[in-house]
């Protein structure tokens, strides 16, 4: 069981295939995996549906693969920070299915649970339930939301250990451990891969089952909206 | 007549002792500002984390410690992080006391419109569908007419809804109203405003 790869293409090799669907961690630019997007890019998989919470910004993020033309669909609950996006959706280039963002995290959670759907308040009287069962529980009603089950995970955390056990940091975690137990197959990078036993068994916060492939490198982790307070002299 | 900082002012005045409050962008996030003294409560920001802090000092920004707003932020000693599925279970689950909204429009009923222009660019709905459906008690904090003078306290939202019934309290430029049986209540007039001109400016049912 050998989970490290010496980089994204490696990482990939053999998981890419038109048309699949791809789990990407990731909230705005916070805790996205920079380097398979990258790697997705360079090996030219076309007609990707992806499931991340935000679609990125031009030129990073899923952004890239919004450039290239590689994706054919985003579910996602908040776009639109980016100018590309707007432009293939107005015109009808690109399909999108808005998930409320609670959600689409229970969607990810649930379908790597082997849960195939659950029912939710969320979006009950809205367009969102438009189509979908409801069901009366306790005289609330509630609308059937369905588990996702992607075909490949990408997520990014701080460190990883060489089985696959993943450490987060601060709110970097977000969207990426529901994500990637939504994968058949979920590779992670990291911005370090630490040697087995260095990871406190108490604190790993996503057990390697869930993390077949592994790449460590150098990340660019862009700031989207920086913000500052005065110090009082 | 209250401005946006007099408008989150009354807003914190919602705030109670111990609550876990979730608060939205624009001015729900001034609220922050005016947490009474002896009133301690925890921001949850639904990115994953309890116990939000301040905007951080030049220079000490974490690209990995953001807000939903996306905008850098602080942990405080309190602080706890987690993932976007546990966010949300503790949305739904109920155990967010309060989140404080903006609105582009709310109903007698409790209705609220705060995510879609049909026609207009939509950017999605976020994380609000969730806080609505889940949260113990949504206060909406909005000016009571559009730039136009319309009334956006309506008897029925023309725009796509947020979420049905969902609204507990409105808090306006003019005053603050409760969704009760049969319509609004008056339960403040702003500084400077006459209950005439509240009821004058809001085209819901105002009920005594």
């Amino acid at each position: 069981m050998k989970k490290i790869y010496p980089n994204a293409a490696a990482a990939l090799d053999g998981l890419l295939f038109d048309g699949m669907l791809i789990a990407a961690g990731g909230f705005g630019l916070c805790g996205i995996p920079e380097l398979l997007i990258d790697g997705i890019k360079q090996a030219g998989t076309r007609d990707l549906t992806i499931a991340s919470n935000n679609a990125g910004v031009d030129g990073f993020g899923l952004g890239v693969l919004l450039a290239t033309r590689q994706v054919k669909k985003m579910i996602s609950s908040y776009v639109g920070e980016n100018a590309e996006f707007m432009r293939q959706y107005l015109s009808g280039e690109l399909e999108l299915e808005f998930n409320p963002q609670g959600t689409l995290a229970e969607r990810l959670r649930a379908g790597g649970a082997g849960i195939p759907g659950f029912y939710t308040k969320t979006g009950v009287g809205t367009i969102i339930a438009e189509g979908k069962d409801v069901k009366t529980f306790d005289g609330q009603d509630y609308i059937l939301e369905r588990g996702i089950v992607s075909d490949l995970a990408i997520v990014k955390a701080w460190k990883a250990d060489p089985s696959g056990n993943l450490v987060f940091r601060k709110t970097a975690r977000n969207f990426n451990p529901p994500a990637a137990t939504s994968g058949k197959i979920c590779i992670a990078e990291v911005e370090e891969i630490v040697p087995l036993g260095a990871l406190d068994p108490d604190t790993i916060h996503l057990p390697g089952i869930y993390v077949h492939r592994i790449i460590q490198g150098d990340h660019e982790k862009r700031i989207e909206q920086r913000t500052t307070r005065k110090r009082e002299v | 007549m209250w401005d946006r900082n007099q408008m989150a002012e009354r807003a914190a005045q919602e705030l109670q002792d111990g609550w876990y409050v979730n608060l939205g962008i624009g001015i729900p996030t001034l609220v922050a500002n005016y947490i009474p003294k002896g009133v301690e409560v925890t921001l949850q920001s639904e990115n994953g984390m309890l116990g939000m802090g301040p905007f951080p000092f030049e220079g000490e920004e974490d690209p990995d410690l953001i807000n939903a707003g996306k905008q850098t932020i602080t942990e405080l000693p309190q602080t706890a992080f987690f993932d976007s599925a546990q966010s949300f279970a503790m949305i739904r689950g109920g155990k967010i006391a309060m989140a404080i909204l903006g609105a582009m429009e709310v109903a007698e009923n409790g209705d609220l419109a705060n995510w879609m222009i049909p026609g207009k660019l939509v950017k999605g709905m976020g994380g609000a569908m969730d806080l609505v459906a889940g949260v113990g008690r949504v206060v909406v904090v909005m000016d009571h007419t559009a730039k136009t003078g319309e009334s956006k306290v309506l008897k029925s939202c023309t725009l796509p809804l947020t979420g049905k019934a969902v609204v507990n309290r409105i808090i306006t430029n003019l005053g603050v109203l409760d969704v009760v049986k049969g319509g609004l209540r008056i339960v403040e007039c702003a500084t400077g405003v006459s209950e005439a001109d509240l009821r004058a400016a809001t085209e819901a049912t105002i009920v005594a």
